[in-house]
Parts: C-alpha cells; sequence; structure tokens
C-alpha cells in the first residue's frame, strides 16, 4: 500500500471548524476516484464524528489543536487519521462500545464510533492519558463488477 | 443552518436547510424548546428536505426533544429524507420510534 498523495489540516478545536474540516477531507478524498454522493457523505461523517469528538472530549475547558492527515492510497483509497493532544482515553473498549457516553447531559448520543465504523472500512484508535487520541481510519472505492473484468 | 418555524394547529413544522452538526444543534434545541414552552404545539414535525448534512450530534437534538414530547404524550414525525439522512435514522434507530414520511402533506396526515 502506497502513498500517492497526502495533506495535513490543523485547526483549534472550535466547532465552527466542523464544516470546513470534513468538506475539506471530502475534496481531498476526491483524489482518489469517483466516490459515489453516499461515499463522499460517509467520509463527510465519519470525520465530523472523529472531530467533533475531539472538541468535546478533548480539551474540556480549553482550546487546543486538532490535525488532522490525509492520505491518497495506491488501489483507490484515502487513510484519515484525527488526532489531539488533550486528556486521552482511558478505556478505549469502553469507549467505543455502541451508545456509551460520558456526556449524555449534553444530549450525546454515543454513536460516533459506531458511525465511524459503519461508513469506514478500517477504523482504529490509540490514546494515552494526559497525552491525546489518535483515530485511524481507511476506505476504498468500491469496485464495479464492469471496472473488474478490464 | 436555517431554521423555518410554522405552527399549523397543534403541529409545529421545523423545516431544515443546510448542516445540523454539533455547532448547528444548539441553535436548533433552543428554537424548538422555545416554541414548545409556548404550550401551543404537542407534535413536530421535520422536515429534512433542504437538509445537506447531518451527524450523530444532529440525532442527539432530535432524540431530545422527542424525549421532552413524549413526557407530554405528544408526537414527533420526519418527512423529506435524503437517502443519507435515512440510513442514519435507520442506523440510529430513529425510525422506529418516529414516523417517516416522503412528504410533508403525508406526515401532517398522521400527526
Amino acid at each position: 500500500m502506497e502513498v500517492i498523495n497526502k495533506m495535513r489540516l490543523s485547526f483549534p478545536s472550535l466547532s465552527q471548524n466542523e464544516s470546513f474540516a470534513r468538506q475539506s477531507v471530502a475534496a481531498f478524498a476526491l483524489q482518489a476516484g469517483d466516490w459515489t454522493l453516499v461515499e463522499m457523505d460517509e467520509i463527510m461523517t465519519a470525520v465530523s464524528e472523529a472531530v467533533t469528538n475531539a472538541i468535546i472530549h478533548a480539551y474540556e475547558e480549553v482550546v487546543g489543536e486538532i490535525h488532522i492527515h490525509a492520505s491518497i492510497l495506491t488501489g483507490n483509497g484515502i487513510e484519515i487519521v484525527v488526532e489531539d493532544n488533550g486528556i486521552g482515553i482511558a478505556d478505549i473498549e469502553q469507549a467505543m462500545e455502541p451508545l456509551f457516553t460520558t456526556k449524555g447531559e449534553q444530549e450525546r448520543t454515543g454513536m460516533g464510533f459506531s458511525f465511524m465504523e459503519s461508513f469506514m472500512d478500517r477504523l482504529s484508535v490509540s490514546s494515552a492519558v494526559g497525552k491525546g487520541t489518535k483515530v485511524r481510519m481507511v476506505k476504498w472505492l468500491a469496485i464495479s463488477p464492469a471496472d473488474e473484468s478490464v | 443552518m436555517q431554521i423555518n418555524l410554522e405552527t399549523r394547529g397543534h403541529v409545529l413544522i421545523v423545516r431544515l436547510s443546510g448542516e445540523l452538526d454539533h455547532h448547528t444543534a444548539e441553535s436548533l434545541r433552543i428554537a424548538i424548546e422555545k416554541e414548545l414552552d409556548r404550550d401551543i404545539v404537542s407534535s413536530v414535525l421535520l422536515n429534512l428536505n433542504e437538509l445537506t448534512f447531518m451527524d450523530s450530534s444532529g440525532l442527539g437534538v432530535i432524540l431530545g426533544r422527542y424525549k421532552r414530547l413524549s413526557q407530554v404524550e405528544g408526537r414527533m414525525a420526519a418527512c423529506c429524507l435524503n437517502p443519507h439522512v435515512e440510513r442514519i435514522f435507520k442506523l440510529s434507530g430513529l425510525n422506529s420510534i418516529m414516523g417517516i414520511y416522503p412528504t410533508e402533506k403525508l406526515a401532517l396526515a398522521q400527526l
């Protein structure tokens, strides 16, 4: 798996940055190939979930930096990494359980990781308490039967 | 995100256009809560025809209002969902607790 192109985006953990972040990644993702409209929505939603998690959970009372690294992969794929240097996750397995949330009183559904898992082909999370969290996602363009015959 | 509100009898019609995410969810919560506080409507219809984006934050604000309405036996429905928004509703199970309709007219007939 080789990297054809990559980009890096950094911005403060403010909610007004959620929209441009997901749209920037989607625009970059077009370099991997002709995603369907639904696939573009899936990529944007997955990025939005990861970025929103960082904004809400990583930096509680302060504003920190969120870094997105995206890479176009050979074979029509995109790798997206959303990283923060915030408080980290003590129990990653628990955090990724569907419907688990530490902010229920803020009307959080706890579905963020479930959505990332449903909409992307690979999802992995690494974190260290007090150091930060890194969410890595990969998505491949679906090959249509017509392409496979070539 | 633009929020257009219309009261028709006992139903509050909420028409959204633009993007519903964590950043814009609070404004939707406040707008609906303000109308519900007036004690005029008992049902809410969300018209998502012009919604271009929604993530789980949008589900959270919708679910929160559903819970409030349920407490007073009010009802909630949604109409005019695009394929991606409909998928999100299904993934979350929201489609099993509120009616989803292709048009505003069909939705209003049920509320």
